[in-house]
């Protein structure tokens, strides 16, 4: 019982870990794709056909590409870039990879919700569209950003778990090795109540954070 | 004082071009309430956001206190807008922002320091009458409120225009009253050009020394409010004019006055057109007098424009052996627009 206990809580610190650096580097990245998606788009700030079309594309691609076959095909990659394929530390660059396009995406909605006419009275008031990105458009959307990087947190809970497939660590990696390959059913029953109760906690705390983002409006 | 000369501004729709300015010219001086007024679809917004180039002209010239417009640099441009203020139909505020922060935004766009900024901001909340609502934030405020927020914040980088885009239509008849007010208010004490674009000819005649009235991309008329308020030339003038003037003769008076036609031998109807100074003047009691005729008034209105009375009568006079006709005449020499009603 104690093992189990052992093993349990080391996956779900292992897979705490690589969801919030994950979340993190997706943010990072994610939201100023997301702004640059928003801005290049027809009718907007930065009006840039080609470069809007460009980034479309990659981030189409990517977010069509299965998770799965993602985490193959980024391995030569994340030898590269972290110097080991297996491992929390290397889960990380296929599920942030993953998320990145997300993010940007989510972002990019989230963006479109903020009223034209307000971007209109900035720029009337001879605001530059740097000022107006980060005085109008990020202050503004900030309530859905943050719901964005809950549903985008609770994505890469699942995401870790599959990364745990192929020697990724955490409660995925658990789940496999004791649970199925071994047929410790108990173990892949906790992992599952696990999982739930931190997306639960995830979500309540996301909710808490929007709340109190848009206590005002 | 603001030029805008043959100014054109076309859309591509799907449909092909679309034309909602056309040739418009227009010359507004420094210090007036220049109001545009249209039904919706006429292309008045589309003039105003031209003004600071929120829409780009497809050709023409705007020229304001002689800087052209349309060759601006985007950094010059940037710097214009400053001294260009505008408020919306929809407030427009930022939600994150309290009052005080919105009304701080435009000077922190235009990098002034936290201290001028605080000192500017008080200042602009008093001059609005929000000092007590600073910490509130607009989704707190009433549509009125939200609109005086809009105005500080306009005039927040001491502008010496202030484009007016719908400002009160979205706000109720009482609010309407109290923002044109201020408007009118700051007009005078900060000696600002404003220009008001609207669909209702109420905000015209509360404010405007000015007006242009657009329809179908063009404008049909202009001049002083009084002008076009006393002497309307177009149709749509007149069906502006119809909603806040009661020049209209109810149909019931038109049924009673066939009647008094048809009995009176020596009497006539009349309708007496009268503004500015004569309407001072006590011209009905002396014809009474000089002609011996009785006047009974059956339809009176007396309605005052940029402070210049301005009214209809409709009168029966009754006289024996062409008193009547010798009363109208002298009414004509007065400078009065008689028109003898032939109903019946």
């Amino acid at each position: 019982m104690a093992e189990t206990a052992r093993l349990l809580w080391s996956a779900t610190v292992e897979s705490i870990y690589m969801v919030a650096v994950s979340v993190v580097i997706a943010s990072l990245f994610g939201i100023p794709l997301g702004i640059l998606l928003y801005s290049t788009d027809r009718g907007r700030i930065l009006e840039k056909d080609w470069l809007n079309k460009i980034l479309g594309v990659i981030v189409n691609i990517f977010r069509s590409i299965p998770f799965v076959i993602l985490l193959i095909m980024l391995i030569p990659f994340t030898r590269w870039l972290v110097g080991k394929t297996i491992g929390t530390t290397a889960a990380i660059v296929p599920l942030s990879v993953a998320a990145i396009p997300f993010m940007g995406r989510i972002t990019e909605s989230a963006l479109r919700e903020v009223d034209r006419g307000v971007i209109e009275a900035a720029q009337a008031m001879g605001a530059s569209p740097l000022q107006v990105i980060t005085k109008v458009l990020i202050p503004e959307a900030l309530p859905s950003i943050a719901a964005g990087i809950t549903i985008t947190a609770i994505n890469l809970v699942g995401y870790s778990a599959m990364a745990g497939v192929i020697g990724g660590g955490g409660l995925g990696d658990l789940a496999v090795r004791y649970g199925y390959q071994r047929f410790m059913l108990d173990i892949t029953l906790y992992t599952v109540a696990i999982l739930v109760v931190m997306v639960q906690l995830i979500q309540v705390l996301g909710d808490l954070v929007v709340k109190h983002l848009s206590r005002h409006r | 004082m603001i030029r805008i000369r043959d100014l054109t501004k076309v859309y591509n729709s799907a449909s092909g071009p679309v034309k909602a300015l056309d040739g418009i010219n227009l010359d507004i001086e420094k210090g007036d309430i220049f109001g545009i007024i249209g039904l919706s679809g006429a292309g008045k917004s589309t003039l105003l956001r031209c003004i600071n180039l929120l829409e780009k002209p497809t050709s023409g010239s705007i020229e304001i206190d002689g800087v052209e417009m349309t060759s601006l640099s985007p950094r010059e441009l940037k710097e214009m807008r400053k001294k260009i203020g505008m408020i919306f139909q929809h407030f427009n505020l930022l939600s994150s922002r309290t009052v005080w922060g919105n009304v701080a935004f435009p000077l922190e766009i235009a990098g002034f320091d936290r201290k001028a900024i605080d000192e500017k901001v008080s200042k602009l909340l008093e001059l609005v009458g929000l000092s007590d609502k600073a910490k509130a934030y607009p989704s707190q405020l009433s549509g009125g409120q939200k609109q005086r927020v809009g105005i500080a914040r306009a005039l927040a980088c001491d502008p010496t225009v202030l484009l007016c885009d719908e400002a009160t239509s979205a706000l109720d008849p009482e609010t309407t009253l109290s923002i044109l007010k201020l408007l009118k208010d700051i007009n005078e004490k900060l000696g600002i050009t404003m220009v008001v674009v609207t669909h209702e000819m109420n905000v015209i005649k509360q404010i405007c020394n000015k007006v242009a009235v657009i329809e179908r991309s063009r404008v049909v008329e202009q001049g002083t409010t009084f002008e076009v308020f006393s002497r309307p030339k177009t149709q749509t003038a007149r069906n502006f004019l119809k909603s806040v003037l009661i020049n209209e003769i109810p149909e019931e008076l038109k049924t009673k006055i066939k009647a008094l036609n048809g009995n009176l031998a020596e009497g006539r109807v009349v309708k007496i057109g009268f503004f500015g100074e004569t309407t001072g003047k006590p011209i009905l009691s002396e014809v009474v007098k000089k002609y011996d005729v009785n006047a009974n008034i059956l339809f009176g209105n007396i309605d005052h424009i940029q402070g210049v009375p301005f009214g209809t009568l409709v009168v029966q006079f009754e006289g024996k052996n062409g008193t009547a006709d010798r009363a109208l005449g002298h009414l004509r020499e007065l400078g009065l627009d008689v028109e003898v009603m032939e109903i019946g």
